[in-house]
């Protein structure tokens, strides 16, 4: 994690100070500065693979799990907007009690940020043990309580277990 | 006879749309914000509508300027409110549970049933809350009605 932000800090200010340069060889446009930011960020995450081993195999993870967290944002809120622009409510809120089985604070804090901002669900509350967490859902399919906790599971869940572990 | 494409408008015609789709998010979120039954799935709509709005809108206004230097703040801005934004979001809902805020009637609540019972909170399951009020202040009234 530490390694990551050291990484996308250096390509970032190289590629800021390369484009700040009067003569620069490419000119700049924002496709060449996402382009060349890309090629520094992916040759230090190569070099990784010599004395870092475990951050160079999560790299990938991390990709598919912004990919992932991206779609589900953009669902949300066309979910939401179908939901106000229409005159009826589709929706049926539900509190549930979701089991964690992740641990520490910065999971637990991961997982409920991310929670706040999918299909129409927010985290209210943090039992004191730490085994449940109460989150506020308005979309249920098929009034099926398991399987959106399933869909938490296998979605949220399992990829920050990857990532952290 | 071919024409030289004009990059400038294709590049201006990009961040309008862009910056037109963040407006309409943030306008129907709004709506929502005043049209939706309760407090919490007001919260849970209006998060979502700021989050993605502003991130829209800022790419769009990072495509029209051009420069390296803004697109960078551009691109810190918008991964600072993502993971802001839903912290605030799950405080005020917390706060909300605390202070007893009603739920909407149709709010399936089995599973919170225990929590709340064992923090007290009892009082945000019933829909009357404000019709019991009324009817002990004017019991009130008619009491000192009575001694007058």
């Amino acid at each position: 994690m530490k390694l990551l932000l050291i990484h996308s800090l250096i390509a970032g200010v190289a590629v800021y100070f390369y484009f700040q340069h009067p003569d620069a060889i490419i000119p700049y446009t924002a496709l060449s500065t996402a382009l060349l930011f890309l090629v520094l960020f992916s040759l230090l995450w190569n070099s990784s693979y010599f004395y870092h081993r475990s951050y160079y195999r999560k790299m990938p993870k991390l990709l598919h799990f912004i990919m992932f967290f991206m779609k589900e944002l953009f669902v949300a809120n066309m979910k939401i907007a179908y939901d106000i622009i229409t005159p009826h409510y589709h929706m049926s809120p539900t509190v549930l009690a979701f089991p964690l089985r992740l641990k520490t604070d910065l999971e637990i804090s991961i997982l409920a940020n991310m929670i706040g901002l999918t299909p129409g669900t927010l985290s209210i509350d943090v039992s004191a043990d730490r085994k449940f967490l109460y989150v506020h859902t308005l979309y249920l399919k098929h009034k099926d309580i398991e399987q959106l906790k399933l869909h938490i599971k296998n979605g949220f869940e399992r990829r920050i277990l990857e990532l952290t572990a | 006879m071919e024409r030289e494409i004009d990059w400038v408008l294709i590049k201006d015609i990009i961040s309008c749309i862009f910056i037109l789709f963040g407006v309409c998010i943030m306008l129907i979120a709004s709506i929502g914000l005043l049209r939706f039954p309760d407090f919490y799935i007001r919260m849970s709509a209006i998060t979502k509508g700021a989050t993605l709005g502003l991130g829209m809108i800022l790419l769009g206004m990072g495509i029209y300027f051009n420069q390296p230097g803004v697109l960078l703040k551009v691109i810190a801005i918008m991964v600072f409110t993502s993971i802001t934004a839903p912290v605030a979001a799950h405080v005020i809902g917390r706060a909300a549970v605390q202070n007893k805020i009603p739920f909407w009637e149709k709010t399936n609540l089995k599973e919170f049933q225990e929590y709340m019972a064992k923090e007290h909170l009892e009082q945000s399951v019933n829909h009357d809350k404000y019709t019991v009020e009324e009817t002990t202040r004017q019991k009130d009234v008619d009491g000192a009605a009575d001694i007058e």
